[in-house]
């Protein structure tokens, strides 16, 4: 075995004190020794996104880190999305009423992408969440319905906000 | 079994949901991050599977030595063929698609013993306690290869000083047929014109975002194995097992978790799953493998090249006469699901054009790489590749317009249904069923403004703008037969369960079986538990490929969940004293129509012919809520479409850009318009990759040169179009809901219509693309050429 650390990560509000092989991606670490297995491995070389967290806020491949690396921040996984146990985000639900996905395994990079990019733009264009999404690969889609859904949650986003 | 009629049952009690665009029954999970991939199983013991693989293309093994390997701490073992030949009934693994045309069997070994044929061939398995691990001791088995000349080239291969794929091989010529119909010759030497030309034609893999994986669990106290496997094909999977273990089929369960996309190579069973399964019977503790991309680039089958010469005759109308010619098809180094790729290549070439003779002559030549076995589409975006670049050739050489000579060849209507004198693989002639195709042609023009275009091009190219147009219209048989096996049940819960052979990996196969067998049962989707790809959960199965489920599950799924609603409706008739025809389901009740409170639920219904020993069932009727459909089909349904595709080619760059993307689109009855929506795109966006981005390269000495997502391109979306698609909607005469398959269907004609668009864009340069993909620098020489 390799050589561990402990380190201590906030991941969907909830603090993980724990040893980790230095090695461990932090993709790894949260699959397989937190069992957070919503996150993705699609390539594991940075390009298909499945694996996209966030990161301090910030949208990161988990794939490319190294789970020492996330030691004292706080990170969110498609398992922290959804406000509370029975109830969507309206970006999940936005997914869900336009078919924004199919066998749903690129979902989890699909979602913190755009729950990023929806934070910082809440008024996109198409052209714009296209852009936005281009570092995330779908095989099933076309994209098609990810592009709406985003933009449909992007309304559902602004009314809610406005209200 | 003939088609009976199975009506939606209509009114309050569920019919409003087929044909609806309801939302599916999978994502509420999958949304949310719980979902259940192969990967995501969990086992508190599990050990860790790494491949050694052979980096080589073609070699001799001389030895392996696994020691060095075997010391690293937190290795538990390293196997090759010799440690799993004790377990093994068989040492190969069968495929079972048979045909006359093999002039050899090529089945490929568990692991590989003596030879290896291509790289990413794996010869041992490394188990150890995390993957790291196991793939830092993979690195140290040392493998003493001699090396031996790989064949590359499928037309070299069929040289006849060739090197061999195989050492022991007389030939590199796996299997060869000849598909024909009318008198060629006759017809050849009495054309007006007679043109020519040759194809290339190149497919690369699957690439679904999640790669294959397995986890093997043994239970030695029962002594069963159960393995997870991201399989598109749970039962065909057992089957294999049984025949390598040689146990009987109570001692082997496969199950399919959520599957992270298929799209066709993940319908193979590989020897990665035998060896898995092996490893931890071994071992004793469950065993996890998990590919990754690049293990998905050289050793999940693909679909790759075609080699096409071909001549069309025409006369001086551009009515076809007759079209001949001969294909090398690029088979790989081991047959990993029969000859059907390249059988399906040649079987649809004329298939939506009426002309009276034909013949293609095929071989299907070994080569030095991972099996080629169908991609989405299977074979057939090449054959209407060929058609429809052949009718842009005749109808550019006789100065026809190109829809103009589509017009005049296309089957029409009336001959619908027709009887084609070509016979698909299960030896029944093909018949075009339903569908209109001349007039699903008209109107894919009239929404691209066709008439229109002629005055479009000539103003761009007063501007200094090159676009183009290219229609192509397509033929698919879906709807593979001969059955899928569906179960439907009440349980004494309430909840109806459904189990079946069907395989579900992103289609929306459960939501679709959910609507059906919803629709007759109360219209509560929720109340509707389904099981697919659980070889335990239905005794025979078939699974995911050839837009088959719909038409073959669907089916099977409406005639046992009728026979459960008439058996809950008599049974409760009884109950409530009431007469069936008064009765309805709704809100997990059969309850009398405009009495709601008479109702009785239907979990007590299942419970009362579920059996209470010693008291006779109500009015005798048969025990148990269930039944099961299997709906037999041999013919396949003909799916039919026409992209018409407009582009503009910037000179300077090579850049294609979508203008216009009309998608025409007959699949049949629509059971949930979103979802057919989303086939039918998904399926474009992957052709649009296998015409502009997707090459798998391999160099001369059949080494892989793209094997990341950096070298092998993927469509994204900035790149993809916005669709103007509509649907005919020619009900199938051949099952009893209408249905056609639809998930291979949006990709079939795309890469026909784009090149099609992009040679017209540059039809000044007198372009002439007879190979796909195209990329940006072969266009811009094309340019270059042109201009000169």
């Amino acid at each position: 075995m390799g050589e561990k650390r402990e380190i201590t990560v906030s991941i969907n509000g909830k603090t993980y004190t724990e040893e980790v092989e230095v090695r461990f991606t932090l993709a790894d670490f949260m699959r397989q020794q937190l069992g957070l297995t919503g996150t993705h491995l699609g390539c594991e070389h940075g390009v298909c996104g499945a694996c996209t967290i966030l990161f301090d806020g910030q949208s990161a491949r988990s794939c490319l880190m190294l789970a020492v690396q996330a030691n004292g921040h706080e990170i969110t996984t498609i398992e922290g999305i959804a406000p509370s146990e029975d109830e969507l985000h309206p970006l999940q639900e936005a997914f869900r009423d336009n078919h924004g996905l199919q066998c749903g395994f690129c979902t989890p990079g699909m979602l913190t992408t755009l729950l990023e990019f929806l934070r910082d733009n809440p008024d996109p264009t198409e052209e714009e969440v296209r852009i936005a999404i281009s570092g995330n690969l779908c095989r099933c889609t076309g994209y098609q319905g990810i592009v709406a859904a985003a933009l449909d949650a992007a309304q559902r986003l602004r009314e809610a906000n406005g209200a | 079994m003939a088609p009976e009629s199975v009506t939606p049952a209509s009114g309050s009690d569920g019919g409003s949901l087929f044909g609806r665009s309801v939302r599916r029954i999978e994502d509420a999970a999958l949304v949310t991050g719980r979902g259940r991939f192969v990967d995501d199983i969990r086992f508190p013991d599990a050990a860790h599977a790494a491949f050694v693989r052979s980096p080589h293309a073609h070699a001799t093994i001389r030895s392996v030595d696994v020691s060095l390997a075997s010391k690293v701490k937190g290795v538990l073992a390293v196997f090759t063929l010799d440690d799993f030949r004790p377990l093994l009934a068989k040492e190969r693994l069968a495929v079972g698609l048979p045909s006359p045309s093999y002039r050899q069997e090529r089945d490929r070994p568990v692991l590989a013993g003596a030879e290896v044929v291509h790289v990413g061939e794996p010869v041992a398995i490394v188990i150890a306690e995390s993957r790291y691990i196991a793939e830092d001791a993979s690195a140290l088995v040392e493998i003493d290869f001699d090396l031996l000349p790989a064949v590359a080239d499928c037309r070299a291969a069929l040289a006849p000083d060739a090197p061999l794929v195989h050492s022991d091989s007389p030939h590199n010529e796996l299997a060869a047929f000849e598909l024909a119909y009318g008198d060629v010759e006759g017809t050849f030497a009495a054309a007006p014109h007679v043109f020519s030309d040759t194809f290339w034609q190149h497919r690369g893999g699957s690439h679904s975002i999640e790669g294959r994986g397995c986890v093997a669990v043994y239970d030695g106290v029962r002594e069963k194995l159960t393995l997870f496997s991201s399989t598109q094909a749970a039962h065909s999977a057992r089957d294999v097992l049984v025949d390598l273990l040689g146990w009987d089929e109570t001692r082997i369960r496969v199950r399919t978790p959520d599957v992270g996309g298929g799209f066709g190579p993940k319908v193979v069973f590989y020897q990665e799953d035998v060896s898995t399964a092996l490893a931890t019977m071994l071992i004793g503790r469950p065993v996890r493998w998990a590919e990754d991309r690049r293990e998905h680039f050289i050793a999940s089958t693909q679909e790759r090249d075609q080699y096409w010469d071909v001549e069309i005759a025409v006369d001086d109308d551009g009515r076809v006469l007759g079209l001949r010619g001969s294909m090398i098809h690029d088979h790989g180094a081991y047959t990993a699901r029969g000859i059907n790729l390249a059988y399906n290549s040649a079987l649809v070439v004329t298939l939506p054009y009426d002309i009276p003779a034909y013949r293609m002559g095929v071989t299907l030549a070994l080569t030095n790489k991972v099996p080629s076995t169908p991609v989405r589409g299977a074979g057939h975006p090449q054959g209407i590749f060929v058609m429809e670049r052949m009718l842009d050739r005749a109808a550019t050489e006789l100065g026809i317009d190109r829809a103009e000579i589509r017009r005049r060849n296309l089957v029409p209507a009336e001959k619908i249904p027709y009887e084609r004198p070509l016979k698909s693989r299960g030896d029944t002639f093909v018949v075009l069923d339903s569908g209109d195709y001349p007039a699903c042609m008209e109107e894919a023009l009239r929404r691209c403004d066709y008439d229109g275009f002629r005055e479009r091009q000539a103003r761009a190219r007063d501007e200094g703008r090159y676009i183009g147009i290219g229609v192509a219209n397509y033929v698919k048989g879906t709807g593979r037969g001969p059955f899928e096996s569906v179960s439907v049940k009440v349980g004494t819960s309430g909840r109806v369960l459904v189990h079946t052979g069907a395989a579900a990996m992103g289609q929306s196969t459960r939501t679709m079986l959910s609507q059906i067998v919803a629709g007759q049962l109360g219209g509560d989707m929720d109340l509707v538990e389904v099981v697919t790809g659980d070889s335990d959960g239905v005794p025979i199965g078939i699974g995911g490929s050839a837009s088959r489920q719909t038409v073959t599950a669907g089916s099977s799924a409406a005639i046992a969940a009728t026979e459960v609603r008439e058996k809950l409706l008599a049974l409760a008739a009884i109950m409530l004293e009431a007469s069936p025809e008064d009765l309805e389901i709704a809100g997990g009740d059969v309850r009398v129509k405009g009495v709601p409170d008479m109702k009785v639920g239907l979990g007590k219904l299942a419970n009362s012919v579920g059996g209470t020993p010693g008291y006779t069932l109500p009015g005798g009727i048969d025990p148990g809520m269930e039944a099961t459909g299997n709906f037999l089909v041999d013919d396949l349904t003909f799916c039919n479409g026409t992209q018409v595709v407009e582009v503009e080619v910037d000179i300077e760059t090579g850049r294609v850009t979508f203008l216009n993307y009309v998608v025409r689109h007959d699949a049949g009855i629509q059971i949930n318009p979103m979802i057919v929506e989303g086939q039918v795109i998904g399926g474009a966006a992957h052709g649009i990759g296998n015409a502009l981005y997707e090459w798998m390269g391999y160099d001369e000495n059949a080494q892989p040169i793209t094997t990341n997502f950096a070298e092998y391109l993927m469509i994204t979306a900035p790149e993809m179009p916005s669709f103007d698609l509509s649907h005919m909607a020619s009900p199938s005469p051949l099952n009893p809901l209408g249905v056609k398959g639809v998930g291979e269907c949006g990709l079939v004609p795309a890469t026909s219509a784009i090149i099609a668009a992009i040679e017209d864009a540059l039809s000044p340069f007198g372009a002439r693309l007879t190979h796909s993909p195209v990329t940006p620098a072969e266009l811009v020489a094309l340019v270059h050429a042109g201009a000169k």
